[in-house]
């Protein structure tokens, strides 16, 4: 293939096989990519214990926001039920840690969140948006009502003491390669006949209906990728703290930070809620510690802003500033292109 | 000529009726299309056209009675079984993937319907739809550049993609100049030349004369006439619905 | 028997904050994330008219009914046409109000926590025993049941009897025909939204009389009303009035026989029953 032929192909029209043949752009990407987490892999070594603990929030929050836009950016449907995912992870790895080693415990995580997130998108994604995301506004409380109650009827208390220490140095790396895999993994779906499917769905859904796409198992599909990494990383977080309690495995405010950074950041580019996680998590350092009676009222000050003053979020405003005019001739362009402008 | 007779018959629809409502839009219709004809759906607007359409093509669900694909019953199949079945439409208005360049607003007919195809071989077959209903050159345009009949075009090279056996054509050669006119209808030729069975709703007279091995009247949801284009348009009751009592 | 009784009482109240949002949703089409948060500030109305006055929830309703009004009013004139305007699509529209109104209702939250604090709030109000069929139920439980009765009737009729109730009826029905007919729907919904939120506010004032309410309960309210409103089918009062009974005798059933901490899990049984059997709700009218 010569370089202009490829150039002229869009990534929808190569084939799995040809997927790891990269035209320039991507190349440039990938190298850009993978020495920027390179540069964010060595933050341990300098041996700041306070801006490695941000560091460690920002690579958790980075994988929950991506994961999150994974789904709700193709789609446009809210999802609010990260918490709910992220608490199934952690409280399997608080249960069972007395009886199965971490890693397995990860695994299991990953499948229960799977699960969950299969039933949910079963029986809510065939049907309409709203009812999605009322599913998904009280699924964290409903799990967490559950939890309570086997724990009641087990006769344990329902905090659990999750006793493994993993370094914070450990526990940064392992976000930070969860978050590479989550990376990955969106860029191949942008590959593959379900990233092409679900742009289609995107732009019209009659349209992708008539093309013979099943676009309620599609987005079922999406769904569960993107909780499953929700899960995962609740998994994986739980050592950090020493005894995890529903009111921090569930927390609301979880569920409502993913999605303020991830609008902040543009949901319609895979890196885009990179962009809105560091800003936001340094900004909320600042408000927790100087306001902290006030937190929840300017957490809800920020979201309305951002909803109504920067939809795209920061990556659609410095779209909307390369191409000079706003608006962007009505083309939002699909989640997994990377940063192509040479495209009408 | 084909005459419908059971061995023929692509797809069957029987008593088929629609109720929104109070309102009743289609009346148990029934009629059979031939492999390889092309069968004109025309009447007065508001007659029920676009709805029968949509049942074939799964949009909308009967009310009662049945549709039935190669002797299967497709009333009930969800739009998106249907186009792997085999049938791809275009629609009264345009409808394009804005954020999709003209030459994946063709691939996305290629990838899921009836034949799949993806990679090298998607991207040369879409091109030559492309090439065949002449748009040539625009593959990396923006939709949005696009004029009306252009956009119209890429519908069908769309919904040719997917290989379909059957082509539903609602007001294709609608708002077409006579020049543009005569390129529509040769396209049109060209797909049953490929061996396709079409279906088109049209008002274009000229078109379902040329076209059209046989027409089925419809008014008020009803089947007025059936046969020939030329014995249909000279039908009284086909003139009354059109022109009303005082030129019947 | 006691148990079909209390799920009733209950389910009778839970009425009125369906309502609220039934209208809310179906004739201003804004899916109100923070109408618990409406419904817990007029509990806390009721709260702070009874213990600062020494004043009934129902002369609380008085004040907190016109207050919730303009409040709804407000918001719906500054935060939700705005986004009205800029919508493309109902789709869109959906969007954009779901994110908003779930902001406002964090600020909400976070508003009531600065005013009342974190704990619970309550208070006693004819806590009486009152005898039906033999078994004794809480005074406040059959007022309250009462209450919204009159209230939700009074609607009903105000609804399908008056023509400013058809000119709501027409606008949820299909609002832009109804502007064809000379309409004002910008206004209709305006004031069904405004309306509903009064409605609400007033749920939350009687429910107070015998439910304990803190900040954050404000979620748990909106789900339930959600619940009951699909249930019962988008677009009619009585669907939502049906749904109400059901999901209150199903909770009590829950609270009683199974675990008073499972009443979400018994509301999401019957959102997941609804959605699996008929989404369009009770009453609803299925979208072909």
């Amino acid at each position: 293939m010569s370089g202009a032929a490829e150039h002229r192909t869009a990534p929808p029209m190569q084939s799995l096989r040809a997927a790891l043949v990269l035209s320039r752009r991507e190349q440039i990407n990938l190298i850009v990519a993978v020495l920027m987490f390179g540069a964010a892999a060595l933050l341990p070594v300098l041996g700041k214990t306070y801006w490695l603990s941000i560091g460690i929030s920002v690579a958790m929050f980075t994988v929950l926001a991506t994961s999150w836009t994974l789904f709700s950016g193709p789609t446009n449907y809210i999802a609010l039920s990260t918490a709910a995912f992220f608490g199934i992870g952690m409280y399997v790895v608080g249960a069972g840690l007395p009886y199965m080693p971490f890693p397995a415990l990860v695994v299991v995580a990953a499948v229960a969140g799977a699960l969950l997130a299969a039933v949910v998108g079963l029986a809510t994604l065939r049907i309409s948006g709203v009812y999605f995301v009322i599913f998904t506004l009280g699924l964290a409380e409903l799990v967490r009502q559950i939890v309570a109650w086997a724990q009641h009827v087990m006769g344990t208390s329902s905090g659990l003491y999750v006793l493994l220490s993993i370094s914070d140095s450990a526990m940064y790396w392992l976000l930070l390669g969860l978050a590479a895999t989550v990376y990955l993994v969106g860029w191949f779906i942008g590959r593959s006949r379900l990233g092409f499917a679900l742009r289609i769905i995107g732009n019209d859904e009659v349209v992708a209906v008539h093309c013979g796409i099943n676009t309620a198992r599609a987005k079922v599909i999406l769904f569960v990728i993107s909780c499953t990494f929700a899960s995962i990383t609740g998994a994986l977080v739980a050592p950090r703290w020493s005894y995890v309690e529903p009111s921090i495995a569930f927390s609301p405010f979880l569920s409502f930070e993913v999605v303020i950074m991830a609008l902040l950041g543009g949901v319609h580019r895979l890196w885009g809620p990179l962009v809105g996680v560091i800003p936001f998590t340094l900004l909320w350092e600042f408000i927790s510690a100087k306001f902290p009676a006030q937190t929840t009222i300017l957490l809800g000050a920020c979201f309305l802003l951002i909803v109504y003053f920067i939809p795209r979020g920061v990556v659609g405003l410095l779209e909307d500033l390369v191409r000079g005019h706003v608006g962007g001739s009505g083309s939002v362009r699909g989640l997994f292109q990377r940063g192509k402008t040479d495209n009408a | 000529m084909p005459d419908g007779s059971p061995d023929a018959a692509v797809l069957r629809i029987e008593g088929v009726t629609k109720r929104f409502g109070g309102l009743v839009a289609v009346d148990n219709m029934s009629f059979a299309l031939s492999k390889n004809e092309v069968l004109g759906l025309i009447g007065p607007n508001g007659s029920g056209k676009t709805t029968m359409l949509n049942m074939i093509s799964g949009a909308l669900k009967p009310t009662s009675g049945t549709i039935l694909l190669h002797g299967k019953d497709i009333s009930t199949a969800p739009a998106s079984e249907i186009a792997v079945r085999g049938i791809a439409r275009t629609f009264q208005i345009v409808r394009m993937l804005p954020s999709l360049t003209v030459l994946e607003n063709v691939a996305a007919g290629g990838v899921f319907g009836h034949s799949r195809r993806w990679g090298r071989e998607l991207d040369n077959y879409a091109r030559d739809l492309l090439q065949r209903v002449g748009l040539r050159g625009a593959d990396d345009a923006s939709v949005a550049a696009l004029t009306y009949i252009d956009q119209k075009r890429v519908e069908l090279a769309r919904a040719l993609a997917s290989d379909p056996e059957v082509v539903l054509l609602d007001e294709w050669l609608a708002g077409l100049n006579p020049t543009e006119l005569r390129t529509g209808i040769a396209l049109i030729e060209q797909i049953r030349a490929d061996n396709r069975t079409i279906v088109i709703v049209e008002h274009v007279m000229d078109a379902i004369r040329s076209l059209c091995d046989r027409c089925v009247v419809m008014n008020s949801g009803m089947k007025i006439a059936e046969g020939t284009p030329k014995s249909v348009l000279a039908d009284a009751e086909v003139i009354r619905a059109y022109l009303g009592d005082a030129d019947a | 028997m006691g148990v079909i009784i209390i799920g009733l009482l209950l389910g009778g109240t839970y009425a009125l904050m369906a309502v609220g949002l039934q209208l809310q949703y179906g004739v201003a089409r804004i899916m109100n994330l923070a109408s618990g948060e409406t419904l817990v500030c007029g509990a806390f109305g009721a709260v702070w008219f009874f213990t600062a006055y020494k004043l009934s929830p129902l002369y609380a309703l008085i004040g907190v009914v016109p207050l919730a009004f303009v409040a709804n009013w407000v918001i719906y004139r500054v935060m939700i046409l705005p986004l009205v305007r800029r919508a493309k699509s109902q789709g869109q529209l959906e969007v954009d109000s779901i994110l908003a109104t779930f902001g406002l209702s964090f600020m909400a939250i976070g508003i009531l926590l600065a005013m009342f604090g974190g704990e619970f709030l309550a208070y006693s109000y004819l806590a009486t025993p009152f005898v039906i069929l033999g078994q004794p139920y809480a005074l406040n439980r059959i007022v309250a049941f009462l209450c919204a009765a009159v209230l939700c009737a009074g609607l009903y009729i105000w609804l399908h009897h008056t023509r400013a109730g058809l000119t709501l009826r027409a606008v949820s029905v299909n609002p832009s025909a109804a502007g064809l007919v000379g309409i004002n729907v910008a206004r209709t919904s305006s004031f069904a939204f405004a309306l509903g939120g009064a409605v609400s506010a007033s749920g939350g004032a009687l429910l107070s009389m015998f439910l304990n309410f803190d900040a954050s309960l404000g979620v748990i309210f909106t789900l339930k009303a959600l619940v009951i409103v699909i249930m019962g089918g988008v677009g009619d009062i009585r669907g939502a009035i049906i749904a109400s009974f059901i999901l209150g005798l199903t909770e009590t059933a829950v609270a009683t026989y199974l675990d008073p901490g499972l009443t979400l899990a018994a509301a999401y049984m019957l959102f997941i029953v609804i959605l699996l059997i008929r989404p369009e709700g009770l009453f609803g009218k299925r979208s072909s």
